[in-house]
């Protein structure tokens, strides 16, 4: 049966030091739901980059503003929303890292690497402010019980 | 996540064992590439076999390293690479960018 409501909720202050707690809460949920340890691997670092975008972009690491993270089940998808408090970005203005003159360079790389290892991301602003990323993952022969 | 650095056949040795993420484990490896160019080292070898994790911010501490030897006149390369490593290199094609090496006989060699 599918599962709706959000099966972790974890809100932290904005310090890239909580980002392990996030991974450790989240990764033990994707284990319990027959996630194998590959897949994992490489939702766990989607998530660390869409939480440190959240911290370091979004919340510009004032440690008393929140990032929220959900994870949710529906149907055969892990559905995944970072939350933040900040003012939002332009994701137009985000550079290709693949480009040559962006290749040396040391940041942009975050976004990329989301979109490399969940089938979906969407950004969207929430009208009391704040950016909501949300990461979307097929899990076959997901386990819900 | 740790860090030691060792010195071999003219070779600076840097070997971080755990997450080179953002926030900890990406500050440790720019300091100690620091160090070892402030001592003089301009071979540099980082050996990544003890590492777990790597994020966007660990591989542009890399990159920037990469960059820094490099703008010294020296050399940083890269041995023992975990699959999830190189994988995570090859996405954005910057394993090209990097001389890799298997293991760090082979590795030395290269430098001499």
């Amino acid at each position: 049966m599918p599962v709706e409501e959000p099966q972790v909720r974890i809100s932290i202050g904005s310090r890239f030091e909580h980002i392990d707690l996030i991974q450790v809460v989240v990764d033990d949920a994707l284990e319990r739901l027959g996630l194998d340890d590959d897949s994992r691997h490489w939702v766990g670092i989607a998530i660390r980059e869409a939480v440190a975008n959240a911290i370091k972009h979004g919340n510009r690491q004032d440690p008393d503003k929140e990032v929220e993270v959900e994870l949710a089940i529906i149907g055969d998808q892990a559905i995944i929303r970072v939350v933040d408090q900040g003012e939002g970005f332009d994701l137009q203005e985000v550079e290709d890292p693949l480009a040559p003159e962006n290749l040396l360079k040391p940041n942009g790389r975050g976004i990329f690497y989301m979109s490399n290892f969940m089938d979906e991301i969407e950004y969207s602003s929430r009208p009391e402010g704040g950016t909501v990323v949300t990461l979307r993952k097929q899990i076959a022969g997901i386990r819900t019980d | 996540m740790k860090i030691e650095a060792r010195h071999e056949q003219g070779v600076t040795i840097i070997e971080p064992k755990g997450k080179i993420t953002i926030g900890v484990g990406d500050v440790a490896l720019r300091e100690a590439v620091s160090e070892a160019l402030e001592a003089g080292a301009r071979n540099i070898l980082v050996d990544l076999g003890g590492v777990s994790t790597i994020d966007s911010s660990g591989i542009g501490e890399l990159v920037s390293a990469f960059t820094s030897v490099s703008n010294r006149g020296g050399q940083l390369k890269l041995v023992n690479l975990p699959p999830k490593v190189t994988d995570i290199l090859q996405i954005t094609q910057l394993i090209s960018v990097f001389e890799v090496h298997d293991n760090l006989s082979e590795a030395l060699a290269s430098f001499s």
